[in-house]
């Protein structure tokens, strides 16, 4: 591995959506505007918006980054670029730690905004700290970025990818606890739930959410999203040959 | 030249889609030549490109490419590549694209504005490759191949859709490569490119009809354009034997 390809990857996919102003204001201000409608619909029950304003922050940087990830990441396979980049002196995870350092940056920013507008605009009242909602949320766009990295590899064209957002992310909002919460549900789904890595995001964020400080079962949450991300990004280095037919 | 060839091709066989696309191809690449691979359109030119640059999955024989099979880690800041849709990224600026490719392959910075001189984009430095014509297109891609100064440049029609002085440019360019010692194997399905090329593959349904200098190639048909030529060698197999 090389720290200055990765980075200058990074800095390459930056430049590129920096280019694309519309992305970038899509990006940070929707969450806003959710997170803004959702206290609106919790109108006279602010403790529903207290319970699920942070496990959104959970959901919308994983979401997000698996649709913009996957797209780019196609485009690098079918305009030929990622086939130029392999016959240079790149290592296939300069690439992909490339992509998640620079979707990595955008979702602090992100979930930075967010988290703001959220505590300081709409009155979100968590326990927690500022700090380990930006951490996770930092983590599930993170998963977001390694789980759309390896999406890509089986889509051929644009629509496909963008069909898969609601193949692979759909499912897990379900069943992710946001809904109903996972210990409640029949005993395949929560199983199935148990399997799913935004499971362990949006309980990251509800227990960072609603606890001073780290606990243990946060800092268990936060190992195995990193296990799901780690998994994610070598399963996608896989998938990216330097021969193919 | 008493070196050793760059290119080493030996009883290469591509299958794709269950097609045989090259078959049994054996030739070789002089280094320091601007060598043309020609050919009709489907009788394997780009194919055989990428098995020399080492991004094509094939059945038998082998590559080598400075004495090295084609594709190994030692060969990847050796050789430059440019393939026929031009592959750089639309959504960034001719500079912004170089100098990352640049950053990958670990040059000077300096050689960003040196390669844009070099294909005669200066003047459209700063601008989107998205709203480049095609053939500014092509060249982007064709000077992130220049990146570095490779020693084996391959060059999958590069010059598909230039007008006539830009082209007439890029081949002086190519031979002024071959000068310094550059090897250059370049593809083309113009014959009147061929001309300007020291060493000729000719290539039609998968297999070397002819390789030689322009000038062989010519007399050992008789003929005085290698149009002609081509056509010459393409009846001579025809002909059935008897």
């Amino acid at each position: 591995m090389n720290a200055r390809i990765t980075l200058a990857t990074a800095g390459r996919v930056l430049t590129q959506l920096r280019h694309d102003h519309r992305t970038i204001a899509l990006l940070l201000i929707v969450p806003c505007l959710l997170l803004a409608l959702l206290s609106w619909v919790f109108d006279g029950e602010p403790a529903v918006f207290d319970r699920i304003g942070p496990l959104l922050l959970a959901i919308f940087p994983l979401v997000v980054m698996f649709i913009v990830t996957s797209v780019a990441m196609l485009r690098e396979r079918t305009s030929g670029t990622l086939e130029r980049l392999l016959t240079m002196p790149m290592n296939k995870l300069d690439l992909l730690l490339g992509y998640a350092v620079a979707f990595g940056v955008l979702a602090v920013v992100q979930a930075g905004l967010a988290g703001a507008v959220s505590l300081w605009l709409l009155g979100l009242d968590i326990v927690g700290s500022a700090g380990w909602l930006l951490v996770t949320a930092l983590l599930s766009a993170l998963l977001g970025t390694a789980l759309g990295l390896l999406a890509s590899a089986f889509a051929q064209t644009e629509f496909q990818a963008v069909q898969f957002m609601p193949a692979f992310v759909l499912p897990q909002l379900l069943l992710c606890g946001l809904f109903v919460p996972r210990e409640a549900m029949q005993s395949v789904l929560s199983a199935v739930s148990n399997v799913l890595p935004l499971s362990y995001a949006v309980d990251a964020m509800a227990e960072v959410a609603a606890s001073t400080g780290l606990t243990a079962a946060a800092g268990r949450d936060f190992l195995v999203l990193g296990a799901f991300i780690v998994g994610a990004l070598v399963l996608g280095a896989a998938t990216l040959r330097r021969r193919t037919a | 030249m008493g070196d050793d060839p760059a290119v080493v091709i030996d009883r290469l066989t591509v299958h794709r889609g269950g097609h045989l696309v090259l078959d049994a191809v054996s030739c070789e690449v002089a280094a320091g030549s601007v060598t043309g691979l020609l050919g009709p359109s489907g009788s394997g030119k780009s194919t055989l490109i990428r098995s020399v640059v080492g991004v094509q999955k094939i059945s038998g024989g082998t590559v080598e490419v400075l004495g090295k099979p084609a594709g190994s880690r030692p060969l990847r800041s050796l050789i430059g590549y440019v393939t026929q849709a031009p592959s750089v990224y639309a959504d960034l600026s001719v500079r912004e694209n170089l100098r990352y490719f640049a950053a990958v392959l670990g040059t000077a910075p300096s050689d960003v504005d040196s390669v844009i001189s070099a294909v005669g984009l200066t003047d459209k430095a700063g601008a989107l490759v998205g709203r480049l014509s095609g053939g500014q297109r092509t060249r982007v891609s064709l000077a992130a191949a220049l990146l570095g100064a490779p020693r084996v440049l391959v060059l999958d029609e590069p010059t598909v859709g230039l007008d006539p002085v830009l082209r007439r440019d890029l081949w002086e360019l190519f031979n002024e490569l071959a000068g310094r010692g550059t090897t250059l194997l370049v593809s083309s399905h113009v014959m009147d490119e061929a001309e300007r090329c020291s060493q000729l593959l000719l290539l039609r349904d998968g297999r070397v009809l002819a390789a030689d200098s322009p000038a062989a190639i010519r007399d050992r048909t008789d003929t005085h354009d290698l149009e002609s030529a081509f056509l010459a060698l393409i009846d001579a197999e025809q002909v059935p034997s008897p």
